[in-house]
């Protein structure tokens, strides 16, 4: 048996696959007595729908490593934020052409002035280009909005701070 | 003490809210917007889910959060007004989530800096989201009412035939004047006319008095999981 925590870290996001559970932040610990296994995963929005993927995949590659007995714990508090994301999992995002989300502003999600203000866009993950626009807040998956560069004039996912 | 009834309307807020944001599904005016719409309604029933589950648990009679969503009739849902509300025209859906998610956001601020630790669990997840949505809502606003001759009637229009609904959503918690902080620029920015107070103001979802919306809303909702009781997948 390699390590519980190598295994089930190894397992990758159903709608992000160029990423891990454990570079997304996603994967909080696993504790383990002999053959049992206990991981707790956070969700990164409330109804991710990838939650459930989540779950058996993690549960499959445990007991594929001889873990008989498995349960996957889901643990809300704290709130998962996309400061979490490793940094090796921000490189593997821009090289899969989807920007990675910036730092989350402040402490909380007191946002300045006006709603509907952006903040800094993000950088063009195929030429790099800071003349980007929003297409619409909300992309593909929750946790995505989409972009355009004015430069490249490609589209592309950004993974929103949260 | 969180009580049961609190709970469930919190709960009820949000699933009803998500079913009426999932009806724009193949409908919005785009692509984009529907799947922002649908996104939305997304992280609704999310929060509905947990809210539910855990207004089952505090209940203590073994209903799930299937049992409260499905099996429940309309008197028994302690959801807003305003959340029931056909969706009516975009303007109209855009002044529901505008006042729906300004309220949601500080209520949820305020449950996860409180005392019940599964409340302030499910709600520091949520509020981040409800920034988005009203975020969502904001900038459409400002589209609308600052756009052309007729999105800026469309848009006063919904505003006013919404605003007496979004009383009721202050009943039992002081975040009306937070609110309206919020509300009331984005409104002048968009060059809208806040409505005055003082005149109508329906109220009784909070204790099961609806609209008959909510009971074909409901209709929708529960018959699959009706007709076929105990069905999985």
């Amino acid at each position: 048996m390699s390590g519980a925590f190598e295994v089930a870290a190894r397992v990758v996001d159903p709608e992000l696959r160029v990423v891990t559970i454990a570079e997304l932040g996603i994967l909080r610990a696993v504790d383990t007595d002999r053959d049992r296994a206990v991981v707790t995963i956070t969700p990164t929005y409330s109804g991710c729908p990838a939650m459930d993927v989540i779950r058996d995949d993690v549960a499959a590659a445990l007991r594929a490593e001889g873990w008989a007995d498995v349960t996957v714990v889901t643990k809300l508090s704290p709130a998962w934020t996309t400061d979490w994301i490793a940094e090796s999992g921000r490189a593997k995002l821009a090289a899969a052409g989807i920007a990675p989300p910036g730092p989350v502003a402040g402490s909380g999600p007191v946002s300045l002035g006006l709603p509907g203000r952006r903040p800094d866009p993000p950088r063009c993950p195929h030429c790099g280009s800071v003349e980007t626009e929003e297409l619409s807040r909300f992309g593909s998956t929750a946790c995505k909005s989409l972009w355009r560069c004015r430069a490249c004039a490609e589209p592309f996912d950004h993974l929103k701070a949260l | 003490m969180t009580t049961v009834e609190e709970v469930l309307g919190l709960g009820d807020d949000a699933l009803v809210a998500a079913q009426r944001l999932a009806q724009w599904t193949a409908r919005a005016h785009e692509l984009e917007e529907d799947v922002a719409l649908a996104n939305i309604a997304l992280d609704q029933l999310g929060a509905a889910r947990l809210l539910l589950s855990y207004a089952g648990e505090l209940e203590g009679a073994g209903r799930d959060e299937d049992a409260l969503a499905y099996l429940r009739d309309d008197r028994e849902f302690r959801n807003v007004l305003l959340v029931e509300l056909p969706n009516g025209d975009f303007a109209v859906t855009v002044a529901k989530l505008l006042f729906l998610a300004a309220y949601q956001r500080d209520r949820y601020r305020q449950l996860a800096a409180g005392e019940d630790e599964r409340l302030a669990g499910i709600a520091g997840k949520t509020v981040k989201e409800s920034a988005y949505h009203l975020d969502h809502a904001a900038l459409w606003t400002l589209r609308l009412g600052d756009g052309t001759a007729e999105s800026h009637r469309r848009m006063q229009s919904a505003v006013d035939e919404i605003w007496p609904y979004t009383y009721e959503l202050f009943e039992g918690n002081e975040l009306r004047p937070g609110w309206l902080a919020t509300v009331e620029p984005v409104l002048a920015e968009a060059t809208l006319t806040r409505p005055d107070d003082g005149g109508w103001a329906p109220r009784g979802g909070r204790e099961g008095r609806h609209t008959e919306h909510l009971s074909y809303l409901l209709a929708e909702l529960q018959v699959l999981h009706r007709a076929h009781a105990g069905a999985s997948w």
